[in-house]
């Protein structure tokens, strides 16, 4: 192999890479970025992580509030108090900019174009692990996620 | 992210903590048993909240499905595989504490469960079984 030409290659890899964590940085800044309302952490962590705000539009978060009583197949049904203060808060921290231009398909966060995008190395079989079961069981692999934080260096995959 | 970004959210963190309101509607399981009881008007029986707990009424998931058959222990959500701290109170005193999260709680997972909304009676079983487990 020619050394420079694979010096080359090895520089570009690093350029690419810093450049898809800048702009991965972006994305990720709105996990950890975004102090979680205390309401929404409390209501909306007990079956699952609580999902950044920025991972779904304004219109799929309205859905998702306008159907918590047919949530993904469970009754998740809110008071109307408590619903009008999760609207108002997803809705001003709601994801914008050019991943959020469509909403995904069903409002599954894991159905957006940019998550399966971020996970086309993710094999197959690794989502249907028992300790996985579910591609919204976030913390299996992200064990930063309760904490907002989906950095893939905390990445662990179980086996 | 930088140093002082972290210690600002940890500030943040800390100030969302400081604002949580110490348990609204305090209440212990005793208490919740017996308001149930009351408005059922009828005898609490445990071993019926267990029969309750651990049957599938016809469908497709029962409680124990996500808490466990003995909920001494920490459950997994039966289709998000979150853990879900033990549900007998005397294995964590945050359950049966509030009446209000009580009552959100038996109204959506017995909705899940059983397809309709549990009844005075049949709160007042469930709880009575669960105080049992020591």
């Amino acid at each position: 192999m020619n050394g420079r030409r694979s010096l080359h290659r090895h520089v570009c890899a690093a350029a690419l890479l810093a450049l898809s964590h800048a702009a991965f940085a972006d994305d990720d800044r709105r996990g950890p970025g975004v102090t979680l309302l205390p309401k929404y952490k409390q209501e909306c962590s007990a079956c699952h992580v609580a999902f950044a705000p920025g991972m779904l539009p304004a219109d799929s978060w309205r859905r998702q509030l306008d159907g918590l009583a047919h949530h993904y197949g469970s009754d998740a049904s809110l008071d109307t108090a408590t619903v009008n203060e999760l609207a108002a808060w997803l809705s001003a921290n709601a994801g914008a900019g050019k991943h959020m231009h469509e909403a995904p398909p069903d409002d599954r966060i894991t159905r957006s174009a940019w998550f399966i995008r971020k996970h086309d190395e993710v094999p197959g079989a690794a989502w249907k692990g028992p300790a996985v079961k579910s591609a919204a069981n976030c913390a299996a692999c992200h064990t930063q996620a309760d904490q907002g934080d989906f950095n893939e260096h905390a990445v662990r995959i179980p086996r | 992210m930088n140093p002082s970004t972290l210690v600002r959210h940890a500030c943040a963190g800390l100030v969302a903590c400081a604002m949580q309101p110490i348990a609204a509607l305090a209440a212990t399981p005793a208490d919740l048993q017996a308001s149930y009881g009351a408005l059922s008007r009828m005898p609490s029986v445990p071993d019926k909240g267990q029969q309750l707990f651990t049957s599938r009424h016809g469908r497709e998931w029962s409680c124990s499905s996500c808490h466990g058959e003995l909920p001494t222990q920490a459950g997994k959500h039966a289709a998000t595989g979150k853990p879900i701290a033990p549900l007998a109170p005397a294995f964590n005193p945050d359950r049966f504490a509030d009446a209000a999260k009580t009552e959100k709680w038996f109204r959506r997972n017995c909705n899940d469960v059983m397809g309709r909304e549990c009844t005075a009676a049949e709160k007042a079983d469930v709880i009575a079984w669960l105080r049992t487990l020591r």
